[in-house]
């Protein structure tokens, strides 16, 4: 094991450790399993022996009893630590799942842009499940085998020495030796299989999300050729793969009759010179099979802990990553309200240091109950300064104020929570209605539901649905229209009732009527809130008390609409074009 | 293997008939190499079993020579090489079925993987959407994985199960029928506590399966809408949230489980206690000079392996559960009825679309989930070669219905669609929809280069052809700057680009399609009006000489169609053209004023 993969390993065992007492529990019971078929195949091999030389009945009473008890023991014993490893497995899998949300949660959405959601979800889901394993398959294993080889040691060494040196070296060559062989023979393949495994995930995941644009394309044969390419390649991989572990199986077995062989050559010669008691035999043969119990999960063992690491690795690389955005190490806490005015000083951003600016020199001014548009082509930076306002990304050159103090020094979650965002990607959670308004705000009574959604224009629809408030909301809400969709973000806005509001284009896949009933909701939402609203459509904007033309980063007119189109310029032209062709 | 008390939960019989049926039955050749498969695995695990007797036999000879004859080790030297012969002669075999088992499970994964994704796209987008996408993609992926361990160690361990104890039976009854008789007495009890909890186990599995998909769609759906949770300061209680589900996702589990446990408690005692009923037993006729020791022993080291393969069974038990549960749901999924009659019986020569014919719906009726929400009502709408026709109205008014009726995502519920006067229901699927090219709003960005995803329209389409096809989508500018330009691999949903550069690929790919009739929908929302200007003068281009359907909010783009039709609440009802409707006072001058009233304010 590398140093890394040392690193990691360590970290993980680390994960496991609050269980640590359970674990000791879980292994000390699992070698009395395996104790307990060692004492009853040892002890009815003794019965019988003994009884072939005829002794008194006397002399078997206690054997008999200890076949009995070893016989009920193992069971018992078998079913404690089953209950106790399960539980252990499911309670680490519920901490590494709410351990990994945790880190992931700060990088969102600034680090995260990097990994697509399919490649998320099979991370949190697969990397987090197969570490679910780690304890019952990686660490307990050996800590039995190790327990169960020190007594083989102790019973056979009282036996005779050699013996026991027969016996450990047998054990070892199936626990470890065998274990390593297969790795190294398994080792290119496995790596291969993860690959065609993820390809053909993905190719899955495409072919059901991307459905609509595959059929209409006729791709889907062609789509679907890939899949059993795919497939096939990897049935491939899985019988070379089946090659190596049945050689395995083959040879654990073989090992576990040569130790019996072994074990016969060097016993026989010593009961000849009646260095051993004859009875021993028997025992010894049935004692050396069912230590092998002990050995046979190791190969596994070994193979789940090589995708642990590497499921760990995936795992760590993601929670190392540092978020964007630190929090303050002591925040401001938040003036009361009224908040003051959001100031924006000179602020200038680059996403790297190697690009040119996204953002360069933007100062503006929203007072208390203000109204500004920021409008541009896309690629102005409009979305940028929205990122940086909510606090997804970092800035540093310029400023940016929230009541006189600068919104790094607040903790980010106290920024949104001044901030309602419509925005055109609308996420709709499945599922119900309501469970998805309530994320604005948990504590809504139905009433306050009801009055924003009746604001936003969309209690009617929602009542005329078959469950009303309870129906679901199909998978990413899709079934929904986008202006049914944007309602239900404005009435979100409404209920959060945050004093700052920032429209990110809500309007943009709305057709016309549509886009005018929201905006007029939207201007009813505005009443007695500093609103941002960033746009490429020239809608509603007679009512600001300022307009920004963004380009390239930078603003290059400013003013009131009427004076706008005065000026002639960018934003006139803009205006012509969008209204031209109505003439 | 040779007497290894294995972990052992509980055994069940589970079986899935309609996956036994598609996988061996019926005279197909797969299905006929999946059979010869199964028999060589079976019968080798039999053969080692029949040699596991002899090795027992050669075992307990060479123990009772030592033992009672005194006997060299020169003495038992040939029967300590026979031993030596049948142990490698049973690795082999082991090795062997382990092969033949895994080519099984193979064989059966790859046939239902390419029937799912078949089954999938047959059912289509608007069925696939309804039904989680996430949790349809875990079924397709893991679920059928599930099945591996099912296919290759269950199924085989079954059938072993039942031929291995009888093996034994057949060789210690001759010889100890006392002993005979009390494996022949307990054995039944097990196949019947397997029974008895059989059922239960396979109820509680099928739950099991069931969260365990809906936590992946839990999952994908906070991970998708991580920012949106961030922006309501919701997303710190997730965690509780998370560990709410995880733990749901335990108690359900450790439910099955601990059923399981209890059964395999049960089990394990019956196995060991006989066992050392057996032990007692022969030892104290042993005693009384009633057995000699060679056959005792030889009964003692077999009477664990008369238990073995029933207990394997139990080890596979989690594997088998699982397996019949994945298989469950798989099978629910292929026996959905597709809608769409995806192959029609065609009566003489299959019919090819013209297209130089009408387009007409006629009476159209459709609603989405099951008839529970109505999104056309007797649409009537007609299309004329070369025509191009633009469909606006309000949002929810049915206009994208239309377009998944044309591309028969869907079929309508009443009424029908002909093409000239052919129904458009016996036209071949694919040869239809290769008439028409498709610009969604939403267009889906494949996992693979940009040239790939432009491919998609044309596999066969040259480098020059796609930087054609982009530069009239103005889309090769941005494709320029990517880290690898045509070669850039992007990502599921786009992650990173933005709509308005999707929109431009998907439009590039209308242009690489060339079909003779384009749809149209929301083809430029996410663009902004000096990059839309741009690209309306290449979709003029694109137009001509094509039927066109387009759909769209924002009238400007529409102002020149041929054809007007506006919709409302699943009907047509206005048509014409742009200044006749003007005149009508009705809906369109609406949308028209909408759109126009910052104008007339301002100016």
């Amino acid at each position: 094991m590398g140093s890394p993969a040392r690193h990691t390993m360590w970290r993980l065992i680390k994960l496991a450790a609050p269980f640590w007492r359970r674990i000791i529990l879980a292994a000390l019971l699992g070698f009395a399993t395996i104790g307990s078929s060692v004492g009853l195949m040892t002890t009815a091999a003794y019965i019988i022996a003994k009884a072939a030389l005829r002794p008194s009945i006397a002399d078997l009473q206690v054997a008999v009893v200890g076949v009995r008890f070893f016989g009920i023991s193992r069971g018992l014993f078998r079913y404690l630590e089953r209950n106790i490893s399960h539980d252990i497995n499911f309670r680490l899998l519920a901490r590494l799942r709410v351990w990994f949300y945790r880190a992931l949660e700060p990088l969102a959405p600034a680090r995260l842009m990097q990994y697509r959601s399919g490649d998320l979800l099979s991370r949190i889901v697969a990397d987090v499940d197969t570490l679910e394993n780690l304890y019952v398959r990686v660490l307990a294993p050996p800590l039995v085998a190790a327990l169960v080889g020190g007594l083989m040691w102790v019973f056979m060494g009282s036996l005779a020495p050699s013996l026991a040196i027969t016996l450990l070296i047998a054990l070892a060559l199936a626990g470890l030796g065998l274990p390593l062989f297969a790795r190294q023979l398994g080792r290119r393949t496995g790596e291969e299989m993860v690959q065609v495994r993820a390809e053909l995930n993905v190719a899955m995941v495409d072919t059901v999300q991307g459905m609509a644009d595959l059929l209409a394309f006729g791709q889907g044969t062609r789509y679907q050729e890939h899949i059993t390419a795919l497939g096939r390649q990897l049935a491939r991989l899985q019988a070379r793969m089946a090659r190596i572990a049945g050689l395995h199986g083959a040879l654990g077995g073989l090992l576990m009759n040569l130790g019996v062989l072994a074990a016969l050559v060097v016993a026989i010669p010593l009961i000849r010179s009646a260095e051993l008691d004859g009875v021993i035999l028997a025992v010894l043969i049935l004692g050396v099979m069912s230590s092998f119990e002990a050995v046979l999960p190791l190969p596994a063992a070994l193979q789940y802990l090589d995708n642990s690491l590497e499921a760990g690795r995936r795992l760590f690389e993601v929670v190392d990553t540092e978020p964007v955005v630190p929090d303050p190490p002591t925040p401001a806490s938040l003036p009361a309200p009224p908040h003051g005015s959001l100031d924006v000083r000179e602020l200038t951003f680059r996403y790297a240091p190697n690009e040119p600016p996204a953002l360069n020199k933007v100062s503006f001014t929203l007072p208390p109950g203000g109204r500004i548009a920021i409008v541009g082509p896309s690629g102005a930076g409009k979305s940028t300064l929205v990122h940086l306002l909510l606090r997804f990304w970092d800035y540093k050159d310029g400023n940016v104020t929230l009541g006189d103090t600068e919104i790094r020094e607040y903790c980010q979650d106290d920024v949104r929570s001044l901030i309602s965002v419509v925005s055109q990607h609308t996420h709709l959670f499945s599922c119900t209605v309501r469970e998805n308004l309530l994320l604005a705000r948990p504590e809504a009574s139905m009433e306050e539901i009801v009055t924003a959604t009746q604001q936003a224009q969309i209690h009617d629809f929602i009542h005329s649905l078959p469950q009303g408030y309870d129906t679901w909301i199909g998978d990413k809400g899709l079934r929904l229209s986008a202006g049914e969709r944007q309602r239900l973000a404005v009435a979100r806005a409404i209920l959060k009732n945050a004093p700052l509001l920032i429209l990110d284009e809500p309007t943009a896949n709305l057709d016309t009527i549509t886009e005018r009933e929201v905006m007029r909701e939207l201007l009813g939402v505005m009443e007695k809130r500093s609103t941002l609203v960033i746009t490429h459509r020239l809608v509603g904007l007679t009512t600001m008390d300022e307009i920004l033309v963004l380009r390239g980063g930078r603003i290059i007119e400013r003013g009131r609409h009427h004076d706008l189109i005065q000026l002639g310029e960018c934003y006139r032209l803009m205006w012509e074009q969008q209204n031209q062709t109505l003439n | 293997m040779f007497l290894c008390l294995r972990p052992l939960p509980w055994p069940a019989v589970n079986l899935d008939r309609r996956l036994l049926r598609q996988g061996f039955g019926g005279p197909s050749p797969a299905a006929r190499a999946a059979r010869v498969d199964l028999i060589l695995t079976v019968g080798g695990g039999l053969l080692a079993g029949v040699l596991l007797v002899l090795q027992a036999r050669y075992l307990s000879q060479v123990v009772g020579r030592v033992f009672l004859e005194g006997a060299s080790l020169g003495d038992v030297q040939s029967l300590l090489i026979a031993l030596l012969i049948l142990a490698l002669v049973r690795s082999g075999l082991s090795w062997g079925s382990e092969v033949t088992a895994n080519r099984i499970a193979g064989r059966i994964k790859r046939d239902l993987r390419r029937r799912l994704s078949a089954h999938l796209l047959a059912l289509g987008p608007v069925y696939a959407t309804g039904e989680r996408s996430g949790e349809l993609a875990n079924t397709a992926t893991e679920g059928v994985e599930a099945l591996d361990t099912y296919l290759s160690q269950y199924l085989p361990q079954l059938a072993l199960a039942a031929l291995v104890p009888l093996a034994v039976l057949s060789f210690v009854f001759p010889l100890d029928p006392l002993s005979g008789a009390v494996l022949l007495v307990t054995a039944p009890l097990i196949p019947f506590f397997m029974m008895l909890i059989g059922s239960i186990a396979n109820t509680l599995a099928q739950n099991q399966w069931t969260s365990l998909g809906r936590m992946s769609a839990h999952f994908l759906d906070v991970l998708q809408g991580l920012s949106t949770l961030k922006l309501l300061g919701r997303s710190r209680e997730q965690i509780k949230v998370i560990a709410q589900v995880s733990g749901r996702f335990r108690q359900t589990t450790m439910g099955v489980l601990r059923v399981a446990f209890l059964s395999a408690l049960v089990l394990e005692m019956l196995a060991t206690i006989s066992t050392a009923v057996v032990a007692v037993q022969i030892g104290l006729r042993l005693l009384y000079g009633r057995l000699a020791f060679e056959q005792a022993f030889f009964v003692l080291l077999l009477a664990p392996e008369f238990y073995l393969p029933l207990r394997m069974l139990g080890t596979r038990f989690h594997a088998g559960m699982t397996g019949v549960a994945a298989a469950g749901r798989i099978s629910q999924i292929l026996e959905t009825p597709i809608p769409l009659a995806q192959s029609p019986v065609h009566k003489g020569a299959p019919i090819s679309p013209s297209p130089n014919s009408p387009i007409y719906l006629s009476h159209v009726h459709y609603a989405y989930d099951h008839g529970q929400r109505s999104a056309l009502n007797g649409l009537l709408l007609r299309i004329e070669p070369g025509q191009k026709v633009a469909l606006v109205g309000p949002s929810g008014a049915g206009k994208s219905t239309v377009a998944h009726l044309l591309l028969r995502f869907i079929e309508p519920d009443q009424g029908s669609i002909f093409v000239g006067n052919v129904a458009l229901n016996d036209i071949p699927v694919a040869a239809w929809r290769e008439q028409i090219a498709w610009v969604p709003q939403n267009p889906y960005l494949f996992h693979a280069s940009v040239a790939d995803n432009l491919r998609l329209a044309r596999p066969e389409a040259s480098l020059d052809e796609i930087e054609w096809a982009a530069r009239n989508a103005h889309a090769h500018d941005f494709i320029q700057q990517l880290p690898q330009d045509y070669d850039t691999v992007i990502g599921e949903r786009g992650e990173r680009l933005s709509g308005g550069q999707a929109q431009r690929l998907a439009l590039a790919r209308a242009f690489l399609q060339a079909a003779p009739l384009l749809i149209l929908d929301e083809a430029t929302a996410n663009l902004d009006p000096e990059l839309e200007r741009l690209i309306q003068e290449s979709i003029e281009r694109l137009l001509q000489g094509r039927t066109a359907l387009i759909i769209a909010h924002r009238l400007s783009t529409v102002t020149h169609a041929d054809q007007i039709m506006v919709m409302q609440s699943g009907r047509v009802v206005e048509s014409g053209r742009h200044d006749a409707l003007l005149e009508q006072y009705g809906l369109y001058r609406r949308l028209v004023h909408a759109h126009g009233l910052e104008r007339e304010k301002s100016g």
